[in-house]
């Protein structure tokens, strides 16, 4: 009993930590057509940004539960700072093109960005483990857990409920939600599209940063931390649906879920399992779990 | 009688050259143009497939499969013969090519890559785990003989040279025919509007199908080559990154002709070692950056695939 607790809360922790990554990808896609390969390096940069500004606030004395505060400024400001310099100096020229062609420029600025993190911040492993600790530990069924992870769980779940509340409430999120379904008339409606389509960038990577941010003070952030977490949530947000936001919080249920499992049943397929899992999906369900509606296009 | 195709000729002609020329070579531009040639042929896999309209992002699958195979062959049943590891790779990569091009004749556009991608990451995830086959060390990888001729050590580096320069020469020729014969005339029209090559009584689905198992045979055959010239072999070579370098060349040289993933693949070697030498913090961007700058500003490689897609 106490092993089966042990792999859904586990599940849990990895699926919240998913979540927040994959929710930014799918509304980019959903959004914009456009399959993110740069949102690894938002998440590394906003790592980075997070072990700087932190460092900075604590050497500058300041009081540690402020280092929390410095964690989400580093995610805002990774989202304000390089989300538009990318959606506006480089896609904002690409829209209209092949999907896969923006595959590939988004593949060029996930390498350019990669080096761009080398050049700034060096290739030394950076840590700030003050935030991780300073909750404390928690104790479930004898199992020991941080109360850090905790944490991450209600973030997800914040945003989880942030973007179910602003899609189907606010008039911006039903002018997103019609953006997402059908861009041309949406601009013949008179919505401006390439407005909508600042802020989505803007909001994906700033998501994307806030999964960094709150990985940063778990992990050593090293050079390379995005190459991994980018095929993670492809896995995700194409089980769950490419555009779908319910099915990325289902995608990353299922994925933390498995992960989970054979992390602790069986380690031998735990790094292919989540591959397995997303092929059996693709087959099956060639558009994902949730999939959206599309007319057929001659 | 038929004036002889320039593109062989060139072939033809280069391959003169380089057996000719590699004499001459130091041992480390002999090692560079092998492993350029090699890879050339990975691209030139990745030519056919982008002609049908199809991008790849996992074509490290049968990358590592023939690498991994003409190893296991050679370490594991302690087979020193090069022949036999090379045809062992070609056949595994395109047995396993029957089964998952079966899957991927389905998809389409990103569908496809990210398939194909979860495919090469599987591999890349068993092969981790796999302790038998060195996990992340991986393992290396030697032969003795060819066909049953004994070789030096000393003329082992030309033999695989020539090897591979014979093959990228057999491989372009080969590919040019097909690409002018009948089943592969209809290739493009594939990329260009399927509906119509159906109503031209053409299967769609088999022509992928092929197109998919030649390329990853070919693929297969290259990982070998790969492995017998560098000695050494790792998971790295399923994963992603690795598909997405081959990507990356494939783009750098067009779809126009069969010769430019070598001269591509060539040219991204010299400059990636020189890179490495002066700079190697800002080798990927500038990658990325030429990516970029290809992308937007020289289309004709990249939009003779992607043109009927969208109006």
């Amino acid at each position: 009993m106490g092993h089966v607790l042990a792999v859904v809360i586990d599940g849990i922790i990895y699926s919240s930590w998913l979540f927040i990554i994959a929710v930014g990808l799918t509304l980019i896609y959903g959004v914009m057509k456009i399959l993110n390969l740069a949102h690894g390096s938002f998440y590394a940069l906003g790592a980075y940004a997070a072990a700087s500004l932190v460092g900075r606030w604590l050497a500058g004395g300041g009081s540690p539960y402020g280092s929390y505060a410095m964690l989400i400024l580093a995610a805002i400001l990774v989202g304000l700072v390089v989300g538009p310099l990318i959606e506006r100096g480089l896609l904002r020229f690409l829209y209209g093109k092949d999907e896969i062609v923006l595959v590939l420029v988004t593949y060029a600025v996930f390498l350019i960005l990669e080096d761009a993190i080398k050049l700034v911040w060096g290739v030394e492993a950076y840590f700030v483990s003050e935030p991780y600790g300073l909750l404390g530990s928690v104790s479930i069924a004898g199992l020991t857990y941080p109360v850090y992870s905790a944490a991450l769980v209600l973030v997800s779940l914040l945003v989880g409920a942030a973007f179910a509340l602003a899609l189907n409430r606010t008039r911006q999120g039903k002018l997103l939600t019609a953006v997402i379904h059908d861009r041309e008339i949406s601009a013949a409606m008179g919505i401006d599209v390439r407005r909508v389509y600042l802020v989505t960038f803007t909001v994906g990577t700033m998501l994307a940063a806030t999964g960094g941010a709150l990985t940063a003070p778990t992990v050593s952030v090293v050079p390379g931390m995005g190459v991994e977490v980018i095929v993670l949530a492809f896995a995700v947000v194409v089980i769950g649906g490419l555009g779908s936001f319910a099915g990325a919080a289902l995608g990353s249920l299922i994925v933390g879920m498995v992960r989970s499992a054979a992390v602790h049943y069986l380690p031998a397929v735990e790094l292919f399992s989540i591959y397995v899992v997303m092929a059996v999906v693709l087959i099956a369900r060639p558009r994902g779990l949730f999939r959206a509606l599309e007319a057929r296009k001659i | 009688m038929r004036a002889p195709d320039r593109t062989e000729t060139i072939a033809l002609l280069g391959l003169l050259a380089l057996l000719g020329g590699g004499a001459l070579l130091p041992q480390w531009a002999l090692f560079l143009v092998t492993l350029a040639l090699t890879k050339g042929l990975v691209v030139l896999s990745l030519l056919l497939l982008m002609r049908t309209g199809l991008v790849s992002f996992g074509h490290g699958l049968y990358y590592c499969l023939g690498a991994y195979a003409a190893g296991t062959v050679g370490q594991l049943l302690h087979v020193g013969d090069a022949a036999v590891m090379l045809l062992v790779a070609f056949a595994v990569s395109g047995a396993v090519a029957l089964i998952v091009g079966l899957l991927l004749a389905s998809y389409r556009g990103i569908f496809f890559a990210m398939l194909s991608l979860a495919f090469s990451m599987i591999l890349y995830g068993l092969l981790v785990k796999s302790s038998a086959l060195g996990s992340t060390d991986g393992f290396n990888i030697a032969f003795a003989s060819a066909a049953g001729v004994k070789l030096s050590s000393a003329s082992r580096r030309y033999f695989l040279f020539a090897l591979v320069a014979s093959f990228a020469a057999l491989a372009a020729v080969g590919m040019h025919r097909f690409l002018g014969s009948h089943l592969g005339r209809l290739v493009p029209a594939v990329r260009d509007n399927e509906l119509r090559v159906e109503y031209l009584g053409a299967s769609v689905r088999n022509i992928v199908y092929l197109n998919s198992i030649i390329a990853a045979a070919l693929t297969g055959l290259a990982g070998a080559l790969t492995a017998l010239v560098v000695g050494h072999i790792d998971p790295e070579m399923a994963y992603w990154t690795t598909s997405g370098e081959f990507v990356f060349v494939a783009i750098l040289s067009g779809t126009s002709s069969v010769l430019a993933p070598f001269l591509g693949s060539l040219l991204f070697e010299l400059l990636r070692s020189f890179a490495y030498q002066y700079s190697p913090n800002t080798w990927q961007m500038v990658v990325g950056a030429a990516m970029l700058l290809v992308i937007m500003f020289l289309p004709t490689g990249l939009w003779a695939v992607f043109r009927g897609k969208r109006t």
